[in-house]
């Protein structure tokens, strides 16, 4: 299984690096971190499919980290609930994948999240309809850099409260915000405690470890507290030259890139 | 009008099982019969406005029709982006209520006035504003969105406001509420500021000046078949607003002059004027009433300048 996960992780990391290369897009290398934890949830954790995308009882999967939402497009492509010819639409301009995304862009993508720290109260009122009026699931990406939000802790504040059992929050802990180090711009540390004191069942794992993230990213039903998922990851995860090099964050491959891309994600 | 809207919203969330109500700690028993008849629909979100915004989107975007509550400058400006983005931009049905509004909590200091929030709320797309004028009013406007889901913000006051209409009207949006007609003078009343209007109304009528009291519940989208009717029919029209002159009901009036190319119209009698907040904020202690004076929203001043603008028409 952890095969299967990894090879697809590895077609959707280079799919993103070329569409962020025709596109000449910004944040690859947030989006290239998340890609283990987008894989295990669409494969793993979720029930999102092409048949009940549209059904009010599928769970919901909130990008809140809405300038990777490019990390989501491709996933969406594999999952095939977009076509993957769709995506050489991302950030064209008619076309419906921009940048960050728009409200019902695309099936699949359940909010616009392009201003941070919205995404998880939505994820909250999603969650108390999926509890007290539906039957469904609520996963929220954050990025660490948007946990400065202060809306952020409003939010996880009240989950505990009200007891939303199905609700996980997933932080892409990457340890980088546009312009630096996110320990050097705010205090982070220590986030795990941080989640913890505010009343979540919060584990820490490798983010880019399929063990981890499959032993960590299931909804507890027994449990009756939310789940908060501290995933430690690298910022352009997969390619050794993107890796931890926060250029990524803005700039977009050329085409030497993109071929030194595929031969190191082995789809030569 | 808060005890009313209390009243209202537990009577017809009775009726309808989408209605949830989030309100930001504020309000002490005032929704208790709602909390013990729907406590699955009652949510106190705690001192966080950003959060009960984005909270009631979620919530609107699985079929809930949630109604956000709490104190004006709190409900609008303190989450001014949440409303933006995930109740406008992704256009979720609900209803934000913003009490206490203009001087209604005066003596609380210029943290809970609310004089821009028209202005700032007015120019986001999918937003309709409703500015009812006593508790009859509110009750109605709460029929008609419960009945009518969209996007609404609905300002009212405090609470013991005058009962001006003497029955309920039919509200609907790009609507104003004509409480008693009249042929010189049409006095445009935008909301809680209702009963000093009616004071002016009743000066005037006591002087023979025939006069059209109005009240605009409907600021976004306004009423444009009145305004124009009204326009080739009155000499003097007046707004009254416990708002900010600036992008306010008024203004909305003159950008509506502007976008008719009234000034140019020699079918157009009317001269227009504004009445509402200056540019300037209170700093000292005060009351509804105070602060009312302060900017010359004053029931003699405003029928002195009525009078003024009469004679000037007539000469």
């Amino acid at each position: 299984m952890n095969k299967n996960l990894q090879i697809l992780a590895n077609k959707i990391r280079y799919k993103l690096v070329e569409i962020s290369h025709l596109a000449q897009s910004s944040h690859l290398g947030g989006a290239l971190s998340c890609v283990d934890i987008l894989t295990v949830a669409y494969w793993n954790t979720l029930n999102i499919s092409k048949e009940n995308i549209h059904d009010i009882n599928r769970d919901r999967f909130i990008m809140s980290k809405g300038h990777a939402i490019s990390a989501l497009y491709v996933t969406l492509a594999y999952k095939g609930i977009l076509s993957i010819d769709e995506l050489k639409n991302y950030n064209k301009i008619g076309g419906n994948l921009p940048e960050q995304p728009s409200p019902n862009c695309v099936s699949g993508v359940e909010w616009a999240t392009g201003s941070l720290g919205h995404g998880l109260s939505v994820g909250v009122g999603m969650a108390i309809a999926g509890k007290n009026k539906n039957n469904f699931n609520v996963l929220v990406l954050l990025s660490d850099g948007e946990c400065q939000e202060g809306s952020v802790w409003e939010a996880a504040m009240f989950a505990p409260k009200h007891k939303l059992n199905n609700l996980m929050v997933i932080i892409d802990y990457n340890k980088w915000q546009a312009t630096g180090r996110s320990n050097s711009t705010m205090q982070m540390e220590p986030l795990s405690e941080k989640w913890k004191s505010f009343g979540w069942e919060t584990f820490e794992v490798n983010g880019h470890s399929f063990n981890e993230l499959e032993a960590s990213m299931f909804f507890n039903k027994k449990s009756d507290k939310p789940k908060a998922i501290i995933a430690n990851t690298i910022k352009g995860k997969g390619i050794s030259f993107m890796e931890d090099d926060n250029n990524w964050h803005y700039r977009s491959p050329s085409k030497e890139e993109l071929y030194i891309a595929k031969k190191e994600l082995g789809l030569e | 009008m808060r005890n009313a809207f209390a009243e209202k919203i537990t009577s017809l969330a009775e009726k309808n099982n989408n209605v949830v109500l989030i309100m930001a700690d504020i309000g002490n028993h005032l929704f208790d019969k709602f909390k013990e008849k729907y406590p699955n629909r009652f949510f106190n979100s705690g001192i966080s406005e950003a959060h009960m915004i984005s909270m009631a989107a979620g919530l609107s975007s699985c079929g809930y029709l949630p109604i956000c509550y709490t104190i004006t400058p709190f409900a609008t400006t303190r989450c001014l982006e949440q409303i933006k983005v995930d109740i406008c931009y992704h256009n979720m049905n609900m209803i934000l209520v913003g009490t206490g509004s203009g001087f209604s909590y005066a003596s609380l200091g210029a943290t809970h006035h609310s004089f821009e929030d028209i202005a700032i709320l007015k120019v986001l797309p999918n937003m309709k504003i409703l500015c009812p004028g006593d508790s009859i009013e509110v009750k109605a406007s709460l029929e008609m969105m419960i009945a009518n889901p969209s996007i609404y913000y609905l300002r009212i006051g405090k609470k013991n406001e005058p009962i001006i209409n003497n029955k309920v009207p039919k509200i609907e949006t790009g609507k104003f509420n004509i409480i008693e007609k009249g042929n010189e003078v049409a006095l445009l009343s935008f909301g809680n500021i209702l009963p000093l209007s009616e004071k002016i109304y009743q000066n005037l009528t006591k002087d023979n000046i025939s006069t059209e009291l109005v009240s605009c519940i409907s600021v976004k989208p306004l009423d444009e078949k009145y305004l124009k009717e009204a326009f080739k029919k009155f000499k003097v029209i007046i707004s009254i607003e416990e708002h900010s002159l600036i992008g306010g009901a008024g203004s909305s009036i003159s950008d509506f002059i502007i976008d008719n190319n009234y000034m140019h119209n020699k079918h157009i009698k009317s001269s227009f004027h504004r009445f509402g907040i200056k540019d300037e904020f209170l700093h000292i202690s005060c009351d509804q009433n105070f602060a009312r004076k302060h900017f010359k929203l004053d029931v003699d001043h405003i029928t002195s300048i009525i009078k003024n603008k009469l004679n000037v028409n007539r000469d």
